[in-house]
């Protein structure tokens, strides 16, 4: 008689159909359930996005137009538009990559470029895997402590670009990183066998072909920094400015810090929950269209690396 | 000449390099010489398990047990959204999604966690809490159930996002020799696949709750804010981030109060750290264990 080589009746060629049929459509249900839950999680994420996406713009719509967009607020907060907001949220964010852009490429520059001992890459990488990890308030009392008290510039669009800035640091690093890993080692070589030093093929080889990754690094940076509100409570936001702000170190009007003060201060509820909603709209809109941005133009240059 | 220039650019190179280390030390000192002061008030145990946070009240009472149990309540909360959703997205993109789905599929979980967290907040006061007051017929919606459930949602991307990266890193010798010997996909999928990448979503989770543990904005605006040691989870809550964030502003610059929120910000940094610090650990062993370098 012939062993039975295969106990498990689904691959047992030997085995009864009727039980090998069973076997298998047993196996095939968990399969159709279980692909079903991970598709259904799956799914979850776009109704997420989907239910916020609609439920405010849905509110939000019928607020947002050309005099929301370009006056000053009015009646104390009940009529009038957020322009002085949105210049402050762009002249945050502008400081803040100011800040921050020239120190990520510089780090990166130096841990891919110069390739460093090993204790300090590890060092490095750690320092900046923890400062992305770093809770946005803690960013907040680092910039009320060493930018508004200790230097000096009060609560003021530098302090609040400034701290923004280095939260915006490891965003840029990595990406930065990441653009300079993908340029061919062929390249370098070839420019310093013509003689070029390394900075020379640093500034005029590497760079320029890592331009269009760090750019991309630069803009995610953007969208992140634009709709963070923790770290300029304490460091910059002013809830009422008159007028827009005219010089670093005033005080400024921001759009997310807005929709904050506009839910939680003030005397008149309805009116502020609506204008609060045309500002997470047109927040939303903003910090969204800039990471698509980002993630298309991601998407393409991978592509160019690989072809 | 020339190679003196060389060497002084490679100088200025690593200074600036080391802005990063230098911004995260920076923030300990920082966190430490303004926290420290207050435990010349209250004892570091009192201040960890003290049950009355009163800040304010004359003689004031620095104990933050609520806002620590607070913080572990919702965040445990998210946690119980985030990991399941923030997975099984991550095993449906890779396994399931062909490359074209993936393509449309991978920039949704990517825009959702751009989302900011003040408009998460705003979304959660205006829109669920309302529906979860009358649903459920409660007192209140910024509760801490409100405040699981955004956290979670706000924590899923970040899950699924690093728990896809630890899938990409399973070889797929190991898928090939799974289907060699017989099994389905769903067998796959459970017993290689999962079990392979374990401790790499393991990451995923450490860094989904310290995504969640540190978040601000949501938690002030949604969670409700008093000060006590939750018994339900529709009891409104006040965890760390939302009673440094709430009560900065009020605190006199050098008052034991604003003391003692810098302390709030030490632990929470503190345990981010500890998060953060194991995930990288973790995640290297995972890699190494995988026969990848670095």
């Amino acid at each position: 008689m012939m062993t039975n080589a295969f106990p498990n009746t689904a691959i047992n060629p030997a085995a009864a159909p009727a039980a090998r049929r069973r076997a298998r459509s047993r196996r095939s249900w968990a399969q159709k359930i279980g692909f079903a839950a991970l598709a259904a999680c799956m799914g979850a994420n776009i109704l997420f996005l989907a239910g916020i996406l609609f439920f405010i713009a849905a509110k939000g719509l019928g607020t947002i137009n050309w005099e929301f967009l370009t006056q000053v607020p009015r009646d104390s907060m009940t009529a009038g538009g957020v322009a002085p907001a949105i210049v402050g949220t762009l002249y945050l964010t502008l400081g803040a990559i100011l800040f921050a852009l020239p120190l990520g490429v510089a780090c990166a520059v130096y841990l891919t470029e110069y390739s460093p001992k090993g204790w300090i890459v590890n060092l490095l990488r750690v320092s900046i895997n923890n400062l992305a990890g770093v809770p946005s308030v803690v960013f907040g009392l680092f910039g009320l402590t060493v930018f508004v008290k200790y230097f000096g510039f009060g609560v003021s669009m530098i302090s609040g670009a400034l701290t923004l800035g280095i939260l915006a640091l490891p965003v840029i690093i990595s990406a930065s990183q990441e653009a300079l890993t993908a340029v061919p080692q062929s390249i370098r070589e070839a420019s310093l066998a013509l003689g070029a030093t390394q900075w020379e093929t640093i500034r005029k080889v590497v760079l320029p072909a890592a331009l269009p990754g760090i750019l991309t690094g630069v803009i995610l940076s953007v969208g992140r920094v634009a709709g963070e509100t923790a770290p300029i409570l304490f460091t910059a936001a002013a809830f009422y400015v008159k007028g827009y702000p005219d010089s670093p170190f005033s005080e400024v009007m921001a759009l997310p810090y807005h929709i904050y003060a506009l839910m939680t201060e003030g005397t008149h509820p309805e009116e502020q929950t609506r204008i609060a909603y045309a500002s997470s709209l047109l927040l939303l809109g903003l910090v969204l269209s800039v990471s698509m941005l980002a993630i298309w133009l991601r998407q393409r240059q991978r592509k160019t690396y690989h072809a | 000449m020339n190679r003196r220039k060389e060497r002084l650019i490679k100088w200025l190179f690593t200074v600036t390099a080391f802005a990063s280390l230098a911004f995260l030390v920076g923030i300990v000192l920082v966190l430490f010489k303004e926290a420290l002061p207050v435990f010349k008030v209250v004892s570091p145990k009192a201040f960890l398990l003290g049950t009355s946070w009163y800040p304010t009240a004359e003689p004031p009472e620095f104990g933050i047990l609520p806002l620590i149990a607070a913080s572990l309540w919702v965040t445990s909360g998210a946690l119980l959204i985030c990991v399941p959703l923030g997975v099984g997205s991550a095993l449906y993109l890779h396994e399931l999604a062909g490359a074209k789905q993936r393509a449309l599929l991978k920039p949704v979980i990517e825009i959702l966690a751009s989302v900011p967290s003040i408009v998460y907040g705003f979304f959660g006061m205006v829109v669920v809490a309302p529906f979860l007051q009358r649903a459920l017929d409660l007192p209140i919606g910024l509760t801490a159930f409100t405040t699981s459930l955004i956290l979670g949602v706000m924590a899923t991307p970040t899950v699924a996002s690093i728990a896809e990266d630890a899938l990409s890193y399973v070889p797929r010798s190991f898928r090939e020799a799974s289907f060699a010997v017989g099994a389905d996909r769903w067998q796959t999928l459970t017993k290689v696949i999962i079990p392979a990448a374990g401790s790499g979503i393991s990451t995923a989770v450490i860094l989904g709750m310290s995504r969640a543990i540190g978040e601000t904005m949501t938690v002030l605006m949604v969670a409700g804010g008093s000060a006590i040691i939750p018994e339900s989870i529709f009891d409104p809550v006040r965890p760390m981030t939302a009673a440094i964030a709430a009560e900065m502003g009020e605190a006199p610059v050098g008052s034991d109060h604003y003391h003692a929120l810098f302390a709030i910000a030490l632990i929470l940094f503190l345990i981010t750290f500890v998060f953060n610090v194991a995930a990288e650990y973790i995640s290297r062993r995972y890699r190494l264990k995988l026969g990848l370098a670095r």
